[in-house]
């Protein structure tokens, strides 16, 4: 009696716990068919490839260009900065600490509750430090403080990959005379190519996609920027304020925004996938 | 020869340089973060007590008057909810995907994880406006006998509780997988079935860990902006049920960027608002990090 109570409730509760995994599949399948039905039919060629003209907040003619080049050019140049500040931070972790291992692990937790503070707070500095350094909202300013948002990220998911590097090819590349620069540069990054590759694509994911970290900063243009100190339009923006449109055109214009922004990043995490992949087959067994 | 090994010396000196002013300036950017946004702040802080701001709920920035309270409730409101909601989910999932399903589905749910995280906000918030907010306007309000535009604290709350999804599910995946084979070996040599072994023996020794995951999903889902700001109605009351409107704290920093410089004290407002979820948020992630790491330690 007892003992089939046992198995019901293991029963019951292996059905609930399959349902939940269903659902979060499902969700996810909810979310990308529902921007995608709602947003492809009012998706057109000239949506992409045009400037807003005059008026296209009121439902004339245009497109989003603007927030497409804008988004990359704000996701490139911060994805770079931080790539450069960031790479060098995550090497010394894994090369000059390796034998500390309580700092580089402070340090990670570090990174760790960093990588936790919200956008919209990294958003609310970057406009203090634009008004102390008296810069006007730009493309730089919104860049800045892209990168200060997403470097937590870019470190820890390259200090994730480095990690995996056995001490051995430290303790190889050293004993043949190399310094410490010329093992991490031109033996660990090399060794965790593809890894570095995908937080990359991480980073660059998560700029592109950001909102409110550009809210105060970049300003909003219907102009592609050809400055730095330049107003930009961002995809994420775009949307949000066509949305808030009450013309339904216009409304139709950011489903279908929201397409474009989808599919974007569809395909870096499709291509973050493939570079793991590929890094998990070249890896070295020791 | 000589010279040429002078020459890489010299770079490695500028490397290991450059490696450190990285790091210090990485190391310097919170601390700059907390500072900049208290001294922002100060001017309001100087002119009225902070539990003040934080425990009235009269908003009205136009006669100074700054009660920070209803935005601080429809925040809690909204991520307790999404919790709520998310929890037992992502709990239930993840034990299933470490102790029943097959690899390959775990192999399935890993693509399904890294693109439900890398989703932007503004899509979520899209997601919610086309499914969510006439779900709950249509069917749900209705058939609980109320009526809303669907625009309510429960929209926000069931778009953040798919957001946090990712992040609680991978921790706890880690949690559950840290936790030694031998433990579940030895009590199914007991006798004891597989769910009771789940039950007694792996939930009580992932519990810490479950909690430092809501902790981190806690989090996220108070510091979440935009989706939550499209969905969730931005009325500035209290909200005292599900299908009332609620304005959290990170919406208001967000909706109200544009007027920040022409009222006086607003903008200093609004970067207290942002330093209290700065505050907030360090709290927690520095806890349930802290539980986690413990964890790690003691296995």
């Amino acid at each position: 009696m007892l003992q089939q109570f046992r198995h019901t409730e293991e029963k019951i509760f292996r059905i609930i716990m399959f349902l939940s995994t269903s659902v979060i599949i499902l969700a996810l399948a909810l979310i990308i068919f529902s921007v995608l039905y709602k947003g492809l039919p009012s998706l057109s060629w000239e949506m992409i490839s045009q400037k807003p003209k005059g008026g296209f907040y009121f439902g004339k003619e245009g497109g989003i260009l603007n927030a497409i080049v804008g988004s990359l050019y704000l996701a490139i140049g911060s994805t770079f900065l931080a790539f450069i500040i960031g790479l060098p931070v995550a090497l010394y972790m894994n090369i000059h600490l390796v034998k500390r291992k309580k700092l580089a692990n402070t340090l990670r937790f570090f990174l760790d509750v960093m990588w936790g503070v919200p956008s919209i707070v990294y958003g609310a500095f970057g406009f203090t430090l634009m008004i102390f350094f008296g810069i006007k909202t730009s493309l730089l300013a919104g860049i800045i403080t892209v990168t200060l948002f997403i470097i937590p990220i870019m470190v820890r998911a390259m200090d994730e990959v480095l990690k995996t590097i056995p001490m051995g090819l430290q303790e190889a590349s050293l004993s043949l005379g190399s310094t410490k620069s010329e093992t991490a540069y031109r033996v660990f990054f090399r060794q965790a190519y593809s890894g570095m590759v995908t937080a990359i694509l991480l980073s660059f994911g998560r700029a592109i996609g950001d909102a409110a970290a550009v809210l105060f900063t970049t300003g909003y243009t219907d102009n592609i920027p050809t400055g730095l100190n330049q107003p930009t339009a961002t995809l994420p923006l775009s949307i949000f304020f066509q949305l808030g449109s009450p013309l339904e055109e216009v409304r139709d214009r950011a489903f279908a925004s929201a397409v474009v922004l989808t599919f974007i990043i569809l395909v870096i995490s499709i291509l973050a996938r493939f570079f793991s992949r590929r890094y998990q087959k070249h890896k070295i067994n020791f | 020869m000589r010279r040429f090994s002078v020459k890489r010396h010299l770079r490695n000196t500028l490397h290991s340089y450059w490696m450190i002013i990285c790091l210090i300036l990485l190391i310097i950017i919170p601390i700059l973060l907390g500072i900049g946004l208290y001294l922002k702040s100060k001017m309001l802080l100087d002119n009225h007590p902070l539990y003040q701001l934080l425990f009235s709920s009269e908003w009205k920035p136009l006669s100074g008057k700054f009660g920070f309270l209803s935005f601080i409730i429809s925040s809690l409101w909204v991520t307790i909810l999404a919790l709520l909601i998310s929890g037992p989910i992502c709990l239930l999932t993840s034990i299933h995907l470490t102790q029943y399903a097959k690899k390959r589905v775990l192999r399935l749910m890993h693509p399904v994880i890294d693109i439900l995280a890398g989703i932007p906000s503004v899509i979520y918030g899209v997601w919610g406006i086309l499914v969510i907010v006439p779900f709950i306007s249509d069917y749900l309000a209705p058939m609980m006998g109320k009526q809303t535009t669907g625009f309510s604290i429960l929209a926000g709350a069931l778009v953040l509780s798919v957001m946090i999804i990712p992040f609680m599910l991978n921790i706890l995946i880690e949690v559950f997988s840290t936790i030694p084979e031998e433990l579940s070996e030895a009590s199914l040599s007991l006798g004891a079935t597989k769910w009771q072994t789940i039950k007694f023996v792996l939930l009580k020794k992932a519990f810490p860990g479950i909690i430092s995951a809501l902790g981190l999903g806690l989090s996220r889902a108070f510091g979440e902006t935009i989706a939550v700001l499209m969905v969730v109605g931005n009325v500035t009351t209290i909200p005292k049920g599900l299908f009332q409107p609620g304005y959290p704290l990170p919406a208001l920093i967000a909706n109200n960027y544009g007027e920040m410089l022409s009222i006086p004290m607003y903008d200093s407002a609004l970067m207290l608002a942002a330093l209290v979820l700065f505050v907030i948020i360090i709290f927690f992630n520095f806890a349930s990090r802290i539980a986690i790491i413990n964890i790690e330690k003691n296995d």
